[in-house]
């Protein structure tokens, strides 16, 4: 049995450090100096300490604008979508709408469409609009992309709710708007924290959208800007680097806070 | 990572409302339908019908769109660039989807015990999810570099003859590409299956033990007939995943060199908005979406049996 013990941990230790190594070796890259890395190589061991690459990064690298944009486009799309998801859920669990179900299939097939079929006609929709270049074009694209699998996620959870509930509230006079913000949207909280939690990191992440309505490099949030940073520090690897740790802080953050959340979110229905 | 998981259930709230009342629709709650409904038609419905309908013309985004029919779709046939990245996307599919699902089952098997360092063992393996695509292609570049870790490990082996330009070389580009998106996909499929590993009833596997069977017997019997269904949560998480793997390919080669690592997604991006040909991008868009069809329709017929229950 001891023996069983240590091949586990000889096993998934060895795995766990290799998935990390790659982790550990971008914080190493961030620290060196330039001169260390063109002198010793990119794969040496570090021979020097700084913090610059990260302020180089930040500053020059265009990263704290980037930051600001990315926090500008995910608040508000994360707001939005789960609470225009909210409403649209609970009008469709908790009354007898006509069409219900297809109204959710309809709704959660929008999601699945593989964005590439919309890309060409949303770019030309925004420059239509006069939106294209602009980071509302980018909010209002992901809240409506998002839509369909928040309202089906959370469809799902409100119709758990007991009735009774409703009933009780609905004998005490409450009218329909009472009962969303009183009553059901209180006990769908867990799940709005989960769907939060992923939101943010869905959409912090994302690239495609963010390189389909926007062009310009002073309004690209941090994730497409990386690639923007790469091409203007091509061999300053100390600096990419360091644009790289900078860039995934948040959604590290996300997680290590919401971790509960963020791990139940992502495991919705897998148990069934 | 694709946006989608399977049935609503975040911890139920014990007992399920089953007959609800018929209950009279008041007029607000329209509103509350049709602003969301409204919204996700306009930008998403809406356009995917337009995109439909450039993929059967020569749009270039300047002139008026000319109607050609299925001219498109009979230019793809003969496109070399179109075959190629077809394939590639074949290729992911098989091992960007398959290994992941391996892996992560493999994972969940491995960790699904309580213990210690346990939970810092998944932490470890899940990290790499939070990352974006293109962070995490930034890292793995590193790596691929001539004078990267990954050549520096090969020449401390003696295996100076393997050193490899890995990104610029046609021959070990997609592969190149495919590992850090493993990297990736890989906790995120075993946190699928650890919840679905959890959801099983222990007392199968005591009943399995008193009846003599042995791990893998237990595995076959027991475990993996449980598993059923997030097996088909995972075959279209992957599915839909590989078919949009984008980012990670855009973030490291472009689809090069030579096009060796292209996918119908980077293509079809290139296409629309370098080449500026919007109508051909359209058809090939078209096409992402009939290899995605079947899978969406075998997901959202799941869902809606999983409404009922």
């Amino acid at each position: 049995m001891k023996r069983r013990t240590f091949a586990f941990h000889a096993v998934a230790g060895t795995l766990s450090v290799l998935w990390l190594l790659p982790i550990a070796l971008v914080l190493l890259t961030a620290i060196r100096t330039f001169d260390d890395i063109a002198g010793n190589g990119l794969g040496a061991l570090p021979d020097s300490f700084s913090l610059d690459s990260f302020g180089e990064a930040w500053n020059a690298g265009g990263q704290s604008q980037a930051m600001l944009n990315s926090l500008l486009v995910t608040v508000p799309t994360v707001l939005l979508s789960l609470a225009l998801a909210a409403a649209a859920a609970f009008a469709l669990s908790r009354y007898d709408i006509p069409f219900r179900r297809a109204i959710i299939l309809l709704m959660l097939a929008g999601n699945l469409l593989p964005p590439q079929i919309l890309l060409v006609p949303v770019a030309k929709l925004c420059e239509l609009l006069g939106i294209y270049d602009t980071l509302p074009a980018l909010i209002v694209v992901q809240v409506g992309f998002g839509l369909g699998f928040y309202t089906f996620v959370l469809q799902g959870f409100m119709r758990a709710i007991p009735d009774e509930i409703q009933q009780a509230a609905t004998i005490d006079g409450a009218g329909p708007v009472t009962i969303f913000w009183r009553i059901i949207l209180p006990m769908t909280r867990p799940a709005l924290a989960a769907l939060s939690a992923l939101a943010f990191t869905w959409v912090f992440n994302d690239l495609l959208w963010a390189i389909t309505v926007l062009r310009t490099g002073t309004v690209m949030p941090v994730t497409p800007a990386l690639l923007g940073l790469q091409g203007q520090y091509v061999s300053n690897w100390n600096v990419i680097a360091a644009g790289s740790v900078i860039a995934a802080i948040p959604t590290v953050a996300v997680f290590l806070r919401f971790q509960r959340h963020f791990i139940s979110g992502l495991a919705i229905g897998a148990v069934k | 990572m694709a946006t989608l998981t399977a049935s609503p259930t975040v911890a139920p709230p014990p007992n399920r409302a089953r007959r609800r009342q018929r209950r009279r629709v008041p007029p607000v709650l329209l509103a509350f339908l049709l602003v969301p409904i409204a919204v996700e038609a306009f930008w998403v419905f809406w356009p995917a019908l337009q995109g439909f309908w450039l993929s059967l013309t020569n749009w270039d985004g300047v002139s008026a769109p000319g109607f050609v029919g299925l001219g498109n779709f009979g230019e793809l046939f003969g496109d070399p660039i179109f075959r190629s990245s077809a394939l590639n996307t074949m290729i992911w599919l098989l091992l960007f989807g398959g290994l992941s699902a391996i892996g992560g089952l493999g994972l969940a098997l491995l960790l699904q015990r309580e213990g210690r360092g346990v939970g810092f063992y998944r932490a470890a393996l899940f990290t790499p999810v939070v990352f974006s695509l293109v962070a995490t292609s930034l890292i793995w570049q590193a790596l691929y570099q001539p004078d990267g870790l990954l050549n520096k490990v090969l020449g401390g082996l003696g295996l100076e003859s393997w050193q490899h330009a890995w990104l610029a070389d046609p021959d070990t580009a997609l592969y190149a590409v495919l590992v850090p998106a493993l990297w990736r996909q890989v906790g995120y499929v075993m946190v699928l299956y650890l919840a679905g590993l959890k959801g099983i009833d222990p007392t199968l596997f005591e009943a399995a033990k008193i009846d003599g069977a042995g791990r893998w017997q237990q595995f076959r019997f027991v475990t993996w007939p449980q598993l059923r269904s997030v097996n088909s949560v995972v075959l279209s998480v992957i599915v839909i995943d590989s078919l949009r793997s984008f980012d990670v390919v855009w973030a490291m080669t472009k689809g090069g060199p030579y096009h060796s690592s292209e996918l119908l997604s980077t293509y079809m991006y290139s296409t629309a908005f370098q080449s500026l040909r919007l109508g051909y991008a359209s058809a090939l868009a078209v096409v992402i979406f009939v290899l995605a069809f079947g899978v969406i329709v075998a997901y959202l017929v799941r869902a809606f049996r999983e409404d009922d229950s």
